[in-house]
């Protein structure tokens, strides 16, 4: 018995740091684009919560001696028509992005799983419902909801992060209803159902952990087209208001008015977007290979 | 005979009839079976016949759109039809087991081979995860897995078929369940692998004193495993008894012709198998007569308009035919 007591610990999953390890090591030398895209996102992500350390100057401080400078050693991104430094305000925006991206991609995530999971498992008369209603919902065209919404309750963070989660989050809980149909009609389920498992213990144990790939996946790109959507809100003018510094408000006020005279200035948060986006994106591809079991060891 | 451990009394299932009308699929029509603790009983029949859903009702496992109209399923003295859905829980496997066909799909791809043998005992027995997993290394040394305790924190796809279905019988064998039913459980392995996992079977069962309903459309495994044999055919009995004599002297046009189209060393070698002509019986639309009177060589007018019921005869021995009387052959 000594033997098995001594070998218990090593086969409970998740115990020891060293999985994680690992599993950077796997991800750095299998998918050195998505490693990249996870390096760049976290760049994004650590500069957005030191923002406030890291930048040279507030992101209200003008100086009117030095308006519309381009990029310099003093201004590394150059200033603004205020004379307000870009790099600050570019970080100040990343933080806001990832506040935005994160949250309201997690409630997505959430609302995708609450109805995907009950709706794909349940199945019957709920699934009908729940899916028309979700086909419903999805006949709106995004934006146009967004705006209509937006109008009503009024720009603020809160509620683009409940807006965009909510729009994001039931049309993604078709996903993960496709795959938690999928995994139901496994022979583990009715397996686990013969051993004497309940519904929750089932949707816990065997169909959650099996439909993980694609939450993931799910997240990692939600994070970037919320981050896109936020961006194309505050370009409308109904995303966060100003003067709070977001990459889409900058794109159309100072970017659009003064193109031609300081081009860096739609450049720099338009830039950042885009990257932001495409790591997001990359990352996610690659966690999604990585974290299939059937690939292990492969 | 002892009093049995399962009995089933009248079962009834129907698939479908739900949206539109689509007619409704008899799958299991007036089933009846007896079940002896220890006793090892095989369900044969073609696919379609309604064995694996006469085993699936037994623990109420039957997907939609199927139901269950009729009947009583009396296990250990319990209806198990009448139990709430926590009752029930706590029968499946605990005291009746179920291992299914496919080993390569029937364990769980996400978790460890440690934690899926160790469920049942947390999910009935209550246990802790270590003393569970403990458990699970001699459950998994007894069904013969080498290094078992290396290999619990190993997932299913480093396992091979034939390792899969030995991991499923010690997950399945966990807590000791008083029936196991095994649905086709070599169907989808290697021929040498089959008769290794119908030996552990068996000897798993034995030891365990637990009974085996084993169904299989497989005769030679029949042959050789089964005390009781049943013969199902569009979702009927059509012959039931002891094997050796169920063998010597099939009494059902159907059981002959299953018999004649197997393949032997002796004889007639390198001559035409013997098959029987026609096709399964549609179970949406069967007869109104014996759903096997349309392939039946001893077909007779009364066989068209009423089906025949199980007549029960000496020896253990019953059939469903016109055409068979005792003593008369």
């Amino acid at each position: 018995m000594t033997t098995v007591a001594a070998a218990v610990p090593d086969a409970l999953p998740g115990r020891d740091q060293a999985r994680w390890w690992r599993f950077t090591v796997r991800l750095f030398r299998t998918k050195p684009l998505g490693a990249a895209g996870a390096v760049v996102f976290a760049i994004f992500l650590l500069s957005g919560i030191f923002a406030g350390v890291i930048a040279p100057y507030g992101i209200n401080e003008t100086d009117l001696a030095h308006r519309l400078e381009p990029p310099s050693r003093q201004f590394l991104l150059g200033t603004d028509h205020l004379g307000r430094d870009l790099f600050s305000r570019v970080l100040m925006g990343a933080r806001l992005s990832m506040i935005v991206g994160f949250c309201a991609a997690a409630l997505a995530t959430v609302v995708s799983i609450v109805i995907g999971v009950l709706s794909g498992y349940l199945g019957g008369w709920f699934d009908m419902l729940t899916q028309r209603l979700v086909d419903a919902w999805m006949t709106f065209p995004d934006l146009v909801l967004l705006i209509v919404i937006v109008s009503v309750v009024g720009p603020g963070i809160t509620q683009i992060v409940i807006i965009l989660g909510l729009l994001y989050g039931i049309a993604g809980s078709r996903i993960i209803r496709g795959a938690v149909t999928s995994v139901r009609e496994h022979v583990y389920t009715h397996a686990a159902q013969s051993i004497g498992a309940g519904t929750f213990h089932i949707l816990r144990r065997h169909i959650l952990p099996n439909v993980m790939p694609v939450v993931i996946v799910l997240f990692t790109t939600r994070v970037g087209a919320v981050i896109l959507s936020e961006a194309a809100l505050s370009f409308l003018g109904l995303g966060v208001p100003p003067p709070a510094p977001t990459w889409g408000g900058m794109l159309s006020g100072d970017g659009r008015t003064y193109l031609y005279l300081g081009p860096w200035l739609a450049l720099a948060p338009g830039i950042c977007l885009t990257v932001v986006v495409y790591a997001a994106n990359v990352f996610g591809d690659a966690l999604r290979d990585l974290l299939d079991p059937r690939m292990r060891g492969t | 005979m002892k009093e049995p451990l399962l009995r089933i009394d009248d079962l009834n299932v129907t698939f479908g009839a739900g949206f539109g009308n689509r007619p409704k699929v008899r799958a299991v029509t007036s089933l009846s079976l007896e079940v002896a603790p220890g006793e090892t009983l095989a369900i044969v029949g073609e696919s379609g016949s309604g064995k694996s859903v006469t085993a699936l009702s037994i623990l109420r496992l039957i997907p939609e759109p199927g139901r269950i109209e009729s009947g009583r399923i009396l296990f250990e003295g319990k209806d198990l039809l009448a139990l709430d859905d926590a009752g029930i829980r706590s029968v499946r496997g605990n005291r009746i087991a179920m291992i299914f066909q496919e080993p390569m799909s029937s364990l769980n791809p996400v978790l460890t081979i440690g934690r899926q043998v160790a469920e049942p005992l947390r999910l009935h027995r209550r246990l802790k995860r270590r003393e569970a997993l403990e458990r699970a290394v001699e459950h998994l040394k007894s069904v013969a897995i080498p290094d078992a305790e290396k290999r619990l924190g190993d997932y299913p796809h480093q396992f091979s078929g034939g390792m899969r279905q030995r991991v499923m019988i010690a997950m399945a064998l966990a807590c000791h369940p008083r029936l196991l039913i095994a649905d086709e459980p070599t169907t989808a392995l290697d021929v040498t692998v089959q008769a290794q996992i119908l030996e552990l079977l068996k000897e798993r069962t034995r030891e365990a004193d637990s009974a085996l309903i084993l169904i299989t459309h497989d005769l030679g495994v029949v042959a050789r495993y089964a005390d009781r044999v049943a013969v199902m055919y569009g979702g009927r009995i059509v012959e039931s008894g002891p094997a050796a004599a169920l063998y010597a002297d099939p009494r059902h046009p159907y059981t002959q012709g299953l018999l004649r189209s197997v393949p032997r060393l002796e004889g007639n070698c390198g001559g035409r198998l013997d098959s029987i002509d026609g096709q399964p019986p549609d179970l949406a639309a069967l007869p109104a007569g014996c759903a096997f009177a349309p392939r039946c060589p001893q077909v007779r007018d009364r066989c068209l308009t009423a089906p025949p019921l199980l007549e029960a005869g000496a020896g253990g021995r019953a059939w469903a035919c016109y055409g068979y009387e005792e003593g008369a052959a």
